[in-house]
């Protein structure tokens, strides 16, 4: 079977559920005759319609209410954010409207909102950004962050069919970098669920989106020179997290590097270092350690943007300190 | 552009507060009949009347929270809802109790809600009218102003994709028309034509802060040309204005002409919530609109000069005492939830969350709920540094 990108399989997803199921629409800036900013909405607009993908104003608080709203009559409408840094324009709407509304009211609100995320790619400080953090600790949403091309499409496919909101991020520096093979069939990948990337026993990196491949170079590089033996988790679900998978690497390795390219203050691992020490004190050998982005805005120049972000040498280096410890 | 009912011009940066009641247009409906002219009359009646009984309950301490009143403003809730259909939805603010319940709320599922019952419509989840029922046709609010324009853009945006002929109504005030999320929704509502209402209930304050401090715009409805929609004004302390400039618009929607933007200009005699003692408001305001412009009396006259005897009215009102009393009755029987249905329903799947596990196996924490002293009062003295 022929490999397709990481974007192609995204959009596979897009059309397959469209397909499916006639309540399932798509809204965004640019989204129709132009495909979308990175084309990924391409062929929608001449497949479904106008009335099934919607180009809508520049108004991201509007664009989700009334995805919000559709959702509460039936539908299950697909936002793009264009950039996801534009989500905190909607910030409100998803935190105090969307994320509320079956606890308060009992209103379903099956939707999703997509949007390339990430840096890496010299896109300065409002076309890189990783806010998953803020929406995680919002109970009544939930994340997934894809880093392979099957993950991204079945990942769509449990957003798109799940009974609340997701908040599907997608890595813009995977988009057209990353191949892979869909499986067979419905492919449908749970939300909620960690992947084992690499298996090892002496350390362990959880992470997701695109330092996965950061992590799996480190481990190649320190298999190759140090004779380390690294696992790598790709936790592909933010909310809700795979605890269970979490627990199990831990107390395999017993010494584990957190690695994200988010801010470090209020990022992700600092959540998931709190519950390993709460859960699997007695395993560990050495303190949990964090590799993450320096908590600055994400500058244009590379010179400074590879500075601030997090590197295959930085993720050497920390499991190199975890194992002498 | 349309700009229909009683709509008025106004100098440029010349906006006039709500000091001055409207002059009271009177134009016979050619639509409604007695018996509506009369429904029109009880819910009005129901809605003053279950607020006056809600101020009993909250001074008893049997609301849990604050409460909102809507005195004053009865017609302009009323007559606006009722221009709508079984089938259409429509999204109350914090004073649209009227509306509610025209579209079908019950006085003991109000009650139940002030009162933070276990079977009240959020399981006492949420406050006062915080709350909606899709069957029913309406959509509760929340408290950030304006975010329910684009979530009723949404309603009506799958009502026209589904050709259906349904209509929606959102209601703002004053205030919420500073919001970004009002110009985003009804700007978006607008380009999709969705079949959208969007009234703006004008009754001079946000709050504590008047309308003129909200916006240099003359009159509401001259932001509507700017969204290349049609505009409705209509004096909201009369019924019948109110109906018949709502349907126009409703009606408008429903042939597929998009959306309109109906101002209301009413009154709040009443502050923000119940504490609120209103010491912004010139002296004498209050009163004179009290006097001069009071819905349900002016409603009152109208129905009398057109025949309808005092023992029908009687009849209503009595009516509408038994119903609220057995109403109480009911709510005041219903327990307080059971503390771990706060950890249910947050997601579809899963469908509960674990309590902590400082809290595992306890049913409760507290043993009993009572108020102490000072609390929830804002007046209540500040206690001296000890």
């Amino acid at each position: 079977m022929a490999e397709i990108t990481y974007l192609e399989a995204i959009r596979e997803a897009l059309f397959e559920e469209m397909d499916r199921d006639a309540n399932v629409f798509c809204l965004g800036e640019d989204i129709g005759a132009y495909g979308g900013a990175f084309k990924m909405t391409d062929g929608l607009l001449e497949r479904f319609g106008e009335a099934r993908v919607v180009d809508t104003p520049i108004s991201e608080i509007a664009i989700v209410g009334a995805a919000a709203g559709a959702a509460h009559m039936g539908m299950r409408p697909v936002v793009e954010m264009q950039f996801i840094d534009f989500i905190a324009n909607a910030y409100d709407m998803l935190t105090n409207y969307v994320a509320t509304a079956r606890y308060r009211a009992f209103l379903p609100t099956p939707m999703v909102v997509r949007g390339p995320s990430g840096g890496y790619v010299r896109g300065g400080p409002f076309h890189s950004q990783n806010p998953e953090a803020g929406f995680i600790h919002t109970p009544g949403l939930k994340v997934v962050y894809p880093s392979t091309a099957a993950d991204a499409k079945g990942l769509m496919k449990a957003a798109i069919r799940d009974d609340d909101c997701v908040l599907f991020f997608e890595h813009k520096y995977l988009y057209r970098r990353i191949k892979g093979e869909m499986p067979a069939g419905d492919h449908v990948v749970p939300i909620g669920k960690a992947r084992l990337a690499r298996e090892g026993t002496d350390v362990s990196i959880i992470t997701y989106a695109a330092t996965v491949y950061k992590a799996l170079e480190a481990a190649e590089q320190l298999e190759r020179e140090d004779g380390l033996s690294v696992e790598v988790l790709d936790l592909r679900s933010l909310a809700p997290l795979d605890d269970e998978a979490i627990d199990a690497t831990v107390r395999k390795t017993n010494r584990v590097l957190i690695l994200h390219e988010d801010t470090r203050t209020g990022g992700i691992a600092g959540e998931l270092t709190a519950r390993i020490n709460e859960r699997c004190f007695e395993w560990l050998d050495a303190p949990v350690l964090r590799v993450t982005a320096h908590d600055v805005p994400l500058p244009y120049a590379p010179s400074l943007e590879d500075f601030v972000l997090p590197q295959t040498a930085d993720v050497v280096l920390a499991v190199r300190r975890l194992s002498a410890y | 552009m349309a700009r229909m009912g009683t709509a008025r011009s106004g100098g440029r940066g010349t906006r006039k507060n709500a000091a001055t009641p409207p002059a009271a247009v009177q134009e016979e409906s050619v639509t409604l009949s007695g018996a509506q002219r009369l429904e029109l009359y009880y819910w009005m009646r129901l809605t003053r009347s279950l607020e006056e009984r809600l101020v009993n309950l909250y001074r008893q301490t049997k609301v849990v929270g604050g409460l909102f009143r809507s005195l004053g403003q009865e017609a302009d809730a009323v007559g606006s809802a009722y221009a709508l259909e079984r089938g259409d939805v429509l999204s109350p603010l914090i004073r649209n109790l009227g509306s509610m319940l025209v579209k079908g709320a019950t006085p003991v599922e109000i009650l139940k809600q002030y009162m933070a019952k276990a079977d009240s419509p959020t399981r006492g989840r949420e406050l006062n009218i915080h709350f909606g029922d899709t069957d029913r046709g309406f959509i509760g609010q929340i408290s950030p102003l304006g975010d329910m324009v684009p979530v009723m853009a949404g309603v009506t945006l799958t009502f026209r994709m589904r050709n259906e002929r349904r209509v929606g109504l959102v209601y703002v005030g004053d205030g919420a028309t500073s919001t970004g999320a009002f110009h985003e929704g009804i700007n978006f509502a607008a380009v999709q034509r969705c079949p959208l209402v969007v009234v703006v209930e004008n009754n001079g304050y946000a709050y504590s802060t008047p309308t003129n401090k909200q916006t240099l715009a003359a009159q509401f409805i001259d932001k509507a040309p700017g969204y290349g929609i049609a505009a409705e004004q209509a004096d909201g302390n009369d019924v019948i204005a109110t109906y018949e400039a709502t349907k126009r618009a409703v009606d408008r929607a429903r042939r597929g002409e998009g959306v309109t933007l109906v101002e209301l200009i009413t009154y709040r005699r009443k502050g923000h919530a119940e504490h609120d003692n209103q010491s912004y408001v010139p002296a004498g305001e209050i009163e004179r609109w009290e006097r001069e412009n009071d819905p349900i009396a002016r409603y009152l006259a109208r129905l009398r000069e057109s025949g309808v005897s005092d023992e029908t009215l009687a009849e209503i009102d009595a009516r509408v005492i038994r119903e609220i009393d057995e109403a109480t009755d009911l709510a005041e029987q219903s327990g307080a939830p059971e503390a771990l249905d706060a950890l249910r329903g947050i997601y579809a799947d899963p469908a509960a969350e674990r309590p902590l596990w400082f809290r595992e196996g306890k049913g409760t924490v507290v043993d009993a709920h009572e108020r102490p002293e000072g609390w929830g009062t804002f007046d209540a003295p500040a206690k001296g540094a000890d």
